[in-house]
């Protein structure tokens, strides 16, 4: 590992300023993801800039109803939350269905969000990867690649984006805030991640020497009825294969609101936009939720080894609405 | 000049104070195992995937192996070696003692200091993945089922995991009492 300096500050501007002034300086968060990179020879930067004494961890209500998650409030803080599992169940259940009860408590909002693809090549520096080396190839598309992406790949990367608490804030309109020293900025997250193209080096929308500052959900009342399923290669304690975060608010028997959206299957939350129009406005019979989880996947491009998870992610999205549709049969019968 | 990729650091370990020099490169396991002599935390991984280095910051249970010594300054750790009291040992202690909550051993430190903290998870209403939708989490509820899920971060090679959630449920009442 290479030698590195190490500064804290409990100052915004400080941290903004000692990144801008420093060459190859980096934020630190929990540091779950890129100290394990540093051991790795994946990240070598010279400074580390930690931000957990930033006043950034607070988990609060924007005056519309919606909510405010701190960049630096821990994973396990923000499951907890007892408005999050209110209003937003589906987000604490993912991030509860990632990593584990140590993982969780060190991990951040921000860091969560800007975490690394879970390629074995990427974190290998001997192999080829466009995404660690621009230009140097793809170890994955004719090597191991059972668990790479089945949408939106190009040919200079087929990795997924294995955040779990990425996906239900994608389904639900989340909005990333960040500050830079030219002051505050929002991206929602449907621009946050950058589609692969031929740069996959290039992840996120995020400014240069940008600090994330917080995460906003608006409200939503089809929030409130959400669910996260995840299906991995073990029961607990492991990255997706794939999962599917799912909304779905029925009104006198019509679909007024749907959310969907699948991790694992893409460089980026994959928001399934298509099936969710396929829904809004009529019943949520069991055609209609089959004919609009065939309408999202009918995209799929699977590489050689991974076309289960094309059925995979179909069967998911069509298993999660019809338990959520049968939880609002319930509720409208009792 | 002063080599700024090290640092003076103060760690509280296990209630006694000590200062040191450190690269910043040192993580808290090689820091307690190396510098402090605190061996008890094991180096299983070295990457966050097994759990054997689980200790205790500030009455949080993480991973000491992600964990930079330098990112720790100041805080309060608590590692296998300072749980118990008085030369009395804890009720999770006794009760992994007891009830065969290990073969080798090597994972043990991590599993009791994890266990630890997961209690106090639970205690503080904290969900975890198996806990029922919709069904306010209260302390109390421990099954084998929470305690499983709970402790998926801490690997066991002799595969000891029945006796050690056998342990844990069986000490969770007691230690809750002992705090
Ligand atoms: C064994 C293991 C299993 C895991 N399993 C899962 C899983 O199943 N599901 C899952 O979703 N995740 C999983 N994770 C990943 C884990 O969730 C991430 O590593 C974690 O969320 C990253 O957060 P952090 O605060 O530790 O980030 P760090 O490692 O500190 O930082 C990550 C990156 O974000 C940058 N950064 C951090 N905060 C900010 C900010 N506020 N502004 C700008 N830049 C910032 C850093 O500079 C760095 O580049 C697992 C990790 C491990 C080690
Ligand atoms: S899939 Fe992407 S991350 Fe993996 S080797 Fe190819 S370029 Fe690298
Ligand atoms: S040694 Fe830290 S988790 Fe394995
Ligand atoms: S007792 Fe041997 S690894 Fe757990």
């Amino acid at each position: 590992m290479r030698a590195f300096a190490y500064q804290r500050t409990t100052q915004i501007r400080d941290a903004l300023n000692l990144i801008a002034q420093h060459d190859g300086a980096r934020f630190l968060a929990g540091g779950t993801n890129l100290v394990d990179l540093m051991k790795a020879g994946v990240e070598s930067p010279a400074r580390l800039v930690d931000i957990r004494s930033l006043a950034l961890g607070e988990i609060g209500e924007t005056p519309d109803g919606g909510l405010v998650l701190g960049a630096t409030a821990t994973n396990s803080a923000v499951a907890a939350d007892a408005q999050v599992r209110l209003r937003y169940p589906a987000l604490s259940q993912a991030i509860l269905a990632g990593a584990s009860g140590q993982l969780r408590n060190m991990a951040t909002v921000g860091g969560n969000l800007l975490q690394r693809t879970r390629c074995a090549y990427f974190a290998d520096p001997s192999e080829a990867c466009n995404r660690r080396v621009p230009g140097s190839g793809c170890s994955a598309i004719n090597g191991a690649h059972h668990n790479h992406a089945i949408l939106d790949w190009t040919e200079h990367c087929v990795a997924t984006h294995p955040s779990d608490m990425a996906v239900p804030l994608s389904a639900f309109d989340a909005v990333v805030r960040y500050e830079t020293l030219d002051g505050t900025g929002e991206i929602p997250l449907s621009e946050f991640y950058l589609p692969v193209g031929n740069r996959p080096d290039r992840e996120t929308a995020l400014p240069d020497g940008a600090l994330i500052t917080a995460v906003v959900i608006p409200a939503a009342a089809v929030a409130s009825k959400s669910r996260y399923r995840k299906v991995r290669e073990r029961a607990s304690y492991a990255f997706a294969t794939v999962s599917v975060a799912a909304a779905l608010d029925v009104q006198q028997g019509l679909v007024q609101d749907v959310r969907l959206a699948l991790g694992g299957v893409a460089s980026r939350p994959w928001r399934a936009r298509l099936a969710e129009s396929a829904l809004r406005g009529g019943p949520a019979t069991a055609e209609r939720i089959s004919a609009a989880a065939d309408v999202e996947i009918a995209a799929a491009e699977p590489l050689r080894d991974n076309a289960y998870k094309v059925t995979l992610a179909r069967n998911l999205i069509e298993a999660v609405l019809t338990e959520l549709a049968a939880d609002a049969g319930e509720e409208s019968n009792g | 000049m002063t080599d700024d990729t090290r640092s003076e650091i103060t760690l509280r370990v296990n209630d006694e104070t000590y200062r040191l020099a450190v690269d910043n490169r040192r993580t808290l396991l090689d820091a307690l195992r190396d510098d402090l002599n605190f061996t008890g935390a094991k180096k299983g991984c070295d990457h966050g995937q097994c759990g054997a280095c689980t200790v205790l910051v500030n009455g949080q249970r993480v991973v000491s192996c992600l964990t930079l010594a330098v990112a720790a300054d100041g805080a309060a750790v608590t590692t296998i070696e300072g749980l118990a009291g008085d030369g009395e040992l804890r009720p999770i202690q006794e009760a992994f003692i007891r009830l065969d909550g290990f073969q080798c051993g090597f994972c043990t430190p991590g599993q009791i200091c994890s266990a630890v903290g997961m209690l106090a998870e639970h205690a503080a209403g904290w969900p975890s993945a198996v806990t029922r939708n919709g069904s306010p989490h209260r302390a109390g509820e421990l099954t084998e089922e929470e305690i499983r899920e709970r402790m998926s971060g801490n690997l066991c090679r002799c595969s000891a995991y029945p006796s050690i959630v056998r342990a844990i449920l069986e000490a969770s009442a007691r230690e809750a009492v002992a705090g």
